[in-house]
């Protein structure tokens, strides 16, 4: 276990390279330039020049791309253009916002979406089944953004129930995570619901059956802990997908956060502060799909197998 | 009284009717063999026994099953559940998807103790391990630990038998136990079974297509054909004087040591699809011997010189 983790952490570094490359290309590819940010309109070209210089703008892109990527290693990310910070400030000051929206989101995704998938697959063909189904499929075609404005006017506006944006109070949490979370729920009870229906048809069921073992018993623990394993799978990989839609759904309700923070630098075109924050994206989406692997290997006898 | 009787019973699945008629009893410590060609309805009688039709969208439609004199048709699903794995115990037809392939092997036949005697934890395993070192597995404590996957078909057939023992069943329906096996072992498996079941004095309802495996273990035969019974009798009266033409048929494919090579030869024709049963004696296409009679009338389950036969020419 411990060397299939350590294997897994090496495969780690090419892909954290091959990452950090590509989001280093694609922000120097973005036409604009934070320069013009900073300076008057009638700047010369003598002080622009200067300017550059002081950022290391002026050198070559592979020289940049070598320097940055040396001193993230040691965890300096550089200083913002724009904002005059270091970005492993502003990272470490924005970061706990996104992680509590994120686990929440990614919480109550898989609670409410295996509970609300495990009812339907038992209850298959009746109402239960139907209403969820239908639900699910609201849930998995409305975009995040437009949800999150939804309720807002009803939550927010009409009710009062929570505030309508900001980050001061625990309340101020519950229309973010739902706005992210719904999406989750959607695909994880489909996911679910299908796993157990098709677990079901399995030999080992109708053994379990001719054993005399209870319905409910088999349907939570052999089929359902069976279901889990997709969706153990399907969740790591929705981590990415949770922290996408923490950037849009942070600004829509005005939260701080890394999203908030990705999409102001983006649109002052400051580098350094768009490069950290991605850097950090993609790491917690590495970082979710080991912990998803390790999940399921814990989890599942044959893939533990497979690792030795 | 019979442990298990079972008369005419008739089953549908959908508009199809894949039995009818179906009679025959088992009684205390008496091994009986069901044997039949595939679509016969064997895997289906013992569906009907265990109280599983309804898992596969069947139902039975006429007759009735008793176990040690109560009817099980009608039974409620809790009922019915008290008795699987309890007193009628099930050792199905593919070992290898059998089992759950993530829960522990030992976990697996604790269960059945645990559910059915009450037994703790504890006394459950002692009881699971005795039960493997009695099927001549070794090492008892590391199957026990160990997970399916890690196992060979033969000791996971093995360990199917262990779960539907440790109950202590009064009837074990085995579905062609070793039919997913490798011939080496299918001996093997077969014997094992047949001592536990004779050393215990259960009674056993042994499905198979193989007569070989019928003449090694059983008492009494009962033929399928075409989900109707064909004949019924002591194991010594079928082989030496078989009443119905499939019977002779299902013996002269035993292949026999010393036989002149090319001489073995299947049963001509092939069974009939459910879905188009042929008038009469469902037999009567492959018949050598078939009359008008058979082609317009189907013969009745009947007392001949020895046993029952649905045959209108078995005596000449």
């Amino acid at each position: 276990m411990i060397s299939f983790f350590i294997k897994r952490l090496l495969l780690l570094i090419p892909v954290f390279l091959a990452v950090s490359l590509l989001i280093f290309m694609i922000v120097h590819l973005v036409p604009g330039d934070p320069i013009d940010n900073l300076v008057q309109n009638n700047s010369s070209p003598e002080q622009k020049a200067a300017l550059a210089a002081k950022y290391g703008l002026d050198k070559p892109l592979y020289q940049q791309y070598a320097i940055w990527l040396g001193n993230a290693l040691t965890g300096d990310l550089g200083d913002a253009i724009i904002l005059r910070r270091p970005v492993a400030d502003l990272i470490a000051q924005n970061l706990p916002h996104s992680l509590s929206l994120g686990a929440l989101a990614l919480l109550f995704s898989t609670v409410v979406g295996i509970t609300a998938g495990a009812l339907a697959a038992i209850y298959k063909d009746s109402w239960t089944d139907r209403l969820t189904m239908t639900l699910i499929l609201l849930g998995s075609t409305v975009p995040g953004f437009w949800l999150g404005l939804l309720l807002i006017m009803l939550f927010a506006v009409q009710l009062g129930w929570f505030p309508v944006s900001g980050a001061r109070s625990w309340d101020a949490l519950v229309l973010p995570v739902l706005t992210i979370g719904l999406g989750g729920v959607a695909l994880v009870a489909r996911v679910t619901r299908v796993a157990m229906m098709e677990t079901a048809r399995k030999d080992f069921v109708m053994m379990l059956h001719a054993k005399g073992v209870p319905p409910w018993r088999i349907e939570l623990r052999h089929v359902l802990r069976h279901a889990l394993l997709p969706v153990v799978t399907i969740l790591s990989l929705r981590i990415g997908w949770i922290l996408g839609g923490a950037v849009t759904v942070e600004f829509v309700f005005a939260r701080p956060g890394l999203g908030s923070l990705l999409i102001t630098s983006l649109n002052q075109r400051d580098y350094p502060v768009v490069q950290g924050a991605l850097l950090m994206l993609a790491v917690a989406v590495m970082l979710g799909t080991l912990l998803g692997d390790i999940v399921q290997a814990a989890m599942d006898p044959r893939v533990r197998e497979r690792i030795k | 009284m019979a442990l298990l009787s079972v008369q005419g019973i008739s089953v549908a699945i959908g508009a199809l009717c894949p039995l009818e008629g179906v009679t025959f009893d088992i009684d205390k410590g008496e091994i009986l063999g069901l044997v039949g060609e595939s679509g016969s309805g064997k895997s289906l009688t013992a569906m009907c026994v265990m109280g599983l039709l309804p898992r596969i969208g069947g139902t039975i439609t006429k007759g009735s099953i008793a176990f040690d004199g109560r009817e099980l048709i009608g039974l409620p699903e809790i009922e019915l559940r008290r008795l699987r794995g309890k007193r009628i115990a099930l050792i199905s037809q593919n070992p290898m998807t059998s089992l759950d392939p993530i829960i522990r092997i030992g976990a697996q036949i604790d269960q059945v103790s645990i559910l059915h005697l009450g037994l703790s934890a504890t006394t459950a395993k002692a009881r699971s391990l005795d039960l493997i070192a009695q099927l001549r597995i070794p090492e008892p404590e590391a199957i026990h630990r160990a997970y399916p996957h890690q196992l060979s078909g033969g000791m996971k057939q093995r360990i199917i038998i262990a779960m539907a023992l440790a109950a202590d069943p009064d009837l074990i329906v085995a579905d062609e136990p070793t039919t997913a096996l490798d011939v080496t072992i299918q001996a093997q498996i077969i014997q094992i079974m047949v001592e536990l079941v004779r050393d215990r004095g259960l009674a056993l309802m042994l499905i198979t297509h193989d007569m070989g495996v019928v003449a090694q273990a059983c008492d009494r035969v009962v033929v399928l054909y075409a989900g109707r019974v064909a004949e019924m009798n002591g194991i010594g009266e079928i082989f030496a004087e078989p009443k119905h033409p499939y019977t002779r048929e299902l013996i002269r494919c035993i292949p026999r040591l010393g036989q002149e090579p090319g001489s073995l030869k299947g049963i001509p024709g092939v069974v009939p699809s459910i879905v188009d049963y042929p008038d009469g004696c469902r037999f009567n296409p492959r018949c050598s011997n078939a009359q008008a009679l058979c082609r317009d009338e189907a013969p009745a389950l009947e007392p001949k010189s020895s046993g029952l036969a649905a045959c209108h020419f078995s005596e000449v």
